[in-house]
């Protein structure tokens, strides 16, 4: 564990991914440990698992994989555990994150990479300026180069999780188009709690002729 | 064997259940009779003596399935539990609600509001029905006490007060309850509710579907991290699974009930379908409690809508809503809980 943090204080990687998604998402996993499997989630566990199989790191064609390393960022307080990261004759870091499952918005994966590669710098001491997602189904590389305004954001993103894990706060429910796709819909009750009339609904309560 | 909205149940005595792969087998004499794949199953309730692998059950524990084992009889036994794990805030906030006069106060109101309703939706529907003019009084009177109940519900300002009325109402519903038995009145005579044992047939049976539906609100409120034991209508006594048994209330009349005056007014079971133990106490027998067991079911199947949600769902999700709506209020999303009502 990185020193300077209170264990409480450290912020995984993953959960970047959730609140670029949606903060109540994050909340839901991070703050409440709501953690509902249905089959989306367990396949991606599933490809996950041999993602991160240490054992199966090792070199290619001169450029050597390491799977499933811990990552951390003292600084940033930040930790997480990468898909695969590569290094290439220079030794230069390339994360390269694993996604089952439907294509989500690349934005969100675009933050979570970029984190792996603020940790991967400060681990090694050197610049990495691009990593990729790889997509299980199509199994396409798309390469993601992380620009001034990507590490800013994520950055901030850090700092904004890290305030709402503190403050064990849960954001209402954002009851849009992304709720239909989020694994976590039934803990939610995004479009129940968004439309319910509590106040009607204790009229009808009381009202026998109701 | 019968899965049913992911619920298994298990009632071939001798039998045994075992986890090959991901499916899981049911063996009757070293013979395979049923399998299920395991995806589909949500949790299990054996009945009596229903052999399970020690696998089968660290996967149920590893994977928090509920496992539940009943008497062959139907009563409660014992329960799997795997390792404690949960929404500690949400706890945090069940056990805080305790402490907050007005929070626990306003959930014990509307569960009992709730009951109140769905008691009287149920005394409605079978005044329309009844052929007997005074049964058709009885019953009317007793819906308009019901009426004055959920009113005085309303006004309740206390917990003693809620519960005051949760005693008169019960009263008065129990009193009219054998007046809804059309059929074989004979054979379902009903003086009042008893239990402990059951010392009649309509006793014996709604005790046993009683215990069903108490199962099934135990595993909706651990499905969804609330601690089954901690209530607010019902006093905590240790091993009284209370917050379970708060959340029965409103479902007895719509589930169980209903399900235990069908059974007798379609005469799916008739008197033959009981045993007299020793000493005075009924029992229903193994063919009987397969009936019972095959009707629950089929009930937990049918849609209704749910008018807080707006929505159709199956009835036997419906436990399982209601923790939801219970967790996300105690976690401060929504200003109340209210029970389930149908119209
Ligand atoms: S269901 Fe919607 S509001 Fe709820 S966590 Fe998922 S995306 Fe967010």
């Amino acid at each position: 564990m990185p020193g300077g943090w209170a264990e409480e204080e450290l912020v995984m990687i993953s959960a970047l991914e959730h609140y670029s998604y949606c903060p109540r998402q994050c909340a839901l996993i991070h703050v409440e440990h709501v953690y509902d499997e249905n089959l989306y989630t367990l396949r991606g566990t599933r490809a996950h698992t041999r993602a991160h199989d240490e054992n199966e790191s090792g070199s290619e064609e001169g450029v050597r994989i390491e799977r499933g390393m811990p990552l951390f960022s003292e600084r940033l307080g930040l930790i997480g555990k990468s898909d695969i990261v590569e290094f290439g004759p220079d030794e230069t870091p390339f994360p390269i994150e694993y996604k089952v499952g439907p294509r989500k918005e690349n934005h969100h994966d675009d933050l979570q990479l970029c984190a792996q590669a603020l940790c991967l710098e400060e681990m090694f001491g050197g610049g990495v300026p691009a990593g990729a997602v790889f997509h299980h189904s199509s199994r396409r590389r798309r390469e993601v180069v992380f620009t001034e305004g990507l590490r800013r954001e994520t950055e901030e993103a850090v700092g904004r999780v890290r305030e709402m894990i503190l403050a064990s706060e849960v954001p209402p429910p954002v009851a849009d188009a992304r709720c239909p796709k989020c694994s976590l819909f039934d803990a939610c009750m995004p479009f129940t709690l968004a439309q319910m009339d509590v106040k009607a609904g204790l009229a009808r309560l009381f009202d026998p002729e109701r | 064997m019968k899965p049913l909205l992911n619920t298994l149940y298990v009632q071939a005595q001798g039998s045994y259940l075992r986890l090959d792969h991901e499916t899981l087998k049911l063996e009757v004499e070293r013979k395979l009779v049923g399998q299920v794949p395991l995806q589909h199953i949500g949790g299990m309730v054996v009945f009596g003596n229903v052999m399970v692998s020690p696998f089968l059950m660290h996967r149920f524990g590893d994977d928090g399935r509920s496992l539940v084992w009943m008497s062959q009889a139907g009563r409660f036994k014992c329960r799997l539990s795997g390792p404690v794990t949960g929404n500690v805030l949400l706890r945090k906030a069940q056990y805080t609600a305790q402490s907050e006069p007005t929070a626990a106060f306003h959930i014990a109101r509307n569960i009992v509001a709730g009951k109140v309703k769905n008691s009287r939706t149920v005394v409605q529907r079978a005044a329309r029905e009844a052929e007997d003019a005074a049964d058709r009084v009885a019953l009317e009177e007793a819906s308009t006490f019901l009426a004055a109940s959920l009113r005085a519900a309303g006004r309740a300002r206390s917990l003693d007060e809620v519960r005051g009325v949760e005693g008169r109402a019960g009263r008065v519903y129990f009193e009219v309850f054998g007046r809804m038995v059309r059929m074989n009145r004979d054979a379902f005579v009903f003086n009042g509710r008893n239990r402990r044992p059951p010392r009649d047939r309509v006793n014996a049976l709604l005790s046993f579907v009683y215990a069903l539906v108490r199962g099934d609100c135990v595993a909706a409120c651990e499905g969804v991290g609330l601690d089954p034991q901690f209530g607010y209508l019902h006093a905590l006594r240790s091993g009284r699974p209370s917050l379970a048994l708060d959340l029965m209330e409103e479902l007895r009349p719509v589930i169980a009930d209903r399900l235990v005056l069908s059974l007798i007014n379609r005469q799916q079971l008739s008197g033959r379908d009981f045993e007299p133990r020793p000493g005075g106490s009924v029992n229903l027998t193994e063919p009987g409690r397969k009936t019972v067991l095959a009707a629950y079911q089929s009930r937990k199947q049918k849609e209704t809508t749910h008018p807080v949600i707006g929505q159709s769902v199956p009835l036997g999700l419906v436990p399982h809503l209601q923790a939801r709506l219970l967790a996300r209020h105690l976690r401060g999303d929504s200003a109340a809980y209210l029970p389930f009502t149908p119209k």
